[in-house]
């Protein structure tokens, strides 16, 4: 296992892992939604996975992180076999980010970033609300510490849940639509931190429908469609090169 | 007139009621307290395994919990008391003495946390799936997660109908009677009982009913204040905001933006 994070005074720079999958497939009870998708994710690059709805691209997130079990295939994390982990174990080494933030609402904002610190990664209260002070400063959040997610905007929320996942140390962060639920001047907040994090050398596999921040950010563009992964590719090439016509008519659609 | 006379003197003569007002008070009102209130508490833990085991992925778990939940929400309260108050009266003469008292809490405590039971899991099962799979990503197991995040939220949308229960249950204590009570143990509706054979009117029953009332009644209106605050959320109505607002301040703050400490 690779040391993730190094906090050189309050500045942060990741080390990510590696990630890859090999003919993953997965179903829901015998129907299934993923088909032999493979994936080389390098350390600290970031990988945009887009695709029309019901493609499979948040069940190959939740494949990664075993929220939904693969039926075949391997994820590999740093080179380890992921499936062969315990899941618990496992998650704590992903991050993930989700489309409605799904924070605690009886809690504040530091209150969610420290619940995992203190019971998960087994620190002591202050220790965790001390560390999770920080990660909220970071996303820009220190003055909203305190408050219940209820009083935050989406855009607020949304950066607390980062701060969340990125407080546990992740070597990999995984985001599930983390903008499609936020009001329009909201997103590109969201989308700036992502793509520091993406700068600061962290892993990352991003499920957007946001191209313009693929195309900027993206190491690596995957399409999905209908539980496989057509094209994969630089961004220049999934945007100005099309191959299949699958991915051309998707862009089509949406540029 | 007569009809009248007769009216005030067999439900409302008071002589009677005055006669057994300190007795109703602290024997009665004590019992049916001590009684409620102990059934609650257990049932109320009673209620949580229940809960967590009828929503469990394991079936082993949940057939069980189905079981226990159809028998003691089926059968008439009444029969359950006399089946567990006469059926252990040996088993429990070892251990508690030839009181049925405690008998009578336990029969009331099985049936209150079929219902708890019940109204734990609804709460439970109402609380969104992506707070069990937040806690989960951060890498909490399931007991974990149940414990610190989701089970919390899902009690405190039934508190009142929690309360709701503690108001079937302080009426229900009344059966424990049939067991025949020792004379210091008797509740409400037993001495009230009591006190109307021996004046020959029923003023000292209605005494007994006003004393549930006013153990009830301010608690039904405690339901409606829990549920309206609930409902409305204990959020203030603030001033609108601009979105741009918190633009302007997260470019103003954020740290992770500025590429130069990369």
């Amino acid at each position: 296992m690779s040391s993730t994070t190094s906090t050189s005074a309050d500045q942060l720079t990741f080390r990510g892992s590696s990630l890859q999958l090999k003919n993953l497939c997965m179903a829901y009870g015998d129907v299934p939604v993923l088909r032999n998708v493979s994936l080389q994710i390098a350390p600290g690059t970031t990988t945009c996975i887009i695709g029309p709805s019901g493609s499979g691209k948040s069940t190959l997130l939740r494949g990664i992180n075993r929220l939904h079990e693969p039926s075949s295939g391997d994820v590999l994390l740093d080179g380890e076999d992921a499936l062969r982990v315990r899941p618990d174990v496992l998650r704590r080494r992903i991050g993930m980010v989700f489309q409605h933030f799904n924070l605690f609402p009886d809690h504040t904002a530091l209150e969610n970033v420290a619940l995992a610190l203190w019971k998960v990664k087994g620190m002591s209260k202050s220790e965790a609300t001390e560390r999770a002070r920080r990660r909220l400063t970071e996303v820009g959040l220190g003055e909203r510490a305190d408050h219940r997610p209820r009083d935050l905007s989406g855009g607020q929320q949304q950066r607390v849940a980062i701060a969340r996942a990125l407080a546990m140390e992740p070597e990999v962060m995984l985001f599930d639509e983390a903008t499609s639920a936020l009001d329009p001047e909201l997103v590109k907040g969201v989308l700036t931190l992502m793509a520091g994090l993406c700068e600061r050398g962290m892993t990352m596999a991003v499920v957007t429908h946001e191209m313009g921040f693929a195309r900027r950010v993206a190491d690596q563009v995957v399409f999905m469609d209908e539980g496989e992964v057509v094209e994969a590719g630089r961004p220049e090439d999934i945007f100005d090169n099309p191959r299949s016509a699958r991915l051309q008519r998707f862009l089509s659609e949406v540029l | 007139m007569d009809f009248l006379d007769n009216l005030v003197k067999t439900f409302f003569d008071v002589d009677s009621m005055l006669t057994v007002a300190p007795q109703l008070l602290t024997v009665g009102l004590v019992n049916t307290l001590v009684i409620s209130a102990a059934s609650t508490v257990i049932g109320l833990v009673l209620g949580m395994v229940v809960a967590v085991m009828g929503i469990s992925p394991s079936r082993w778990l949940r057939i069980p919990a189905r079981i226990y939940t159809d028998l003691f929400r089926g059968l008439p309260a009444i029969l359950t008391i006399l089946l567990i108050g006469q059926g252990f009266a040996k088993f429990s003469q070892s251990i508690f003495g030839p009181s049925p008292y405690p008998l009578g809490i336990i029969a009331l405590s099985l049936i209150a946390s079929a219902y708890i039971g019940e109204i734990f899991r609804a709460g439970i099962q109402s609380v969104d799936k992506g707070q069990l799979e937040a806690c989960r990503a951060l890498g909490m197991n399931y007991g974990r997660a149940m414990a610190l995040v989701v089970i919390p939220q899902g009690v405190r949308r039934v508190l009142p109908a929690l309360v709701n229960q503690f108001i079937a249950i302080v009426k229900d204590s009344s059966l424990v009677y049939f067991l025949g009570l020792l004379v210091s143990e008797r509740e409400l509706f037993r001495v009230g009982q009591d006190a109307a054979v021996n004046t020959g009117n029923l003023s000292p029953l209605v005494l007994a009913g006003i004393f549930y009332l006013v153990v009830t009644v301010p608690l039904t209106h405690l339901v409606n204040y829990f549920d309206q605050r609930f409902r409305t959320g204990r959020r203030r109505p603030t001033a609108p905001t601009s979105g741009l607002k918190e633009v302007t301040e997260l470019d103003a703050v954020t740290p992770l933006t500025t590429g130069s400490n990369t």
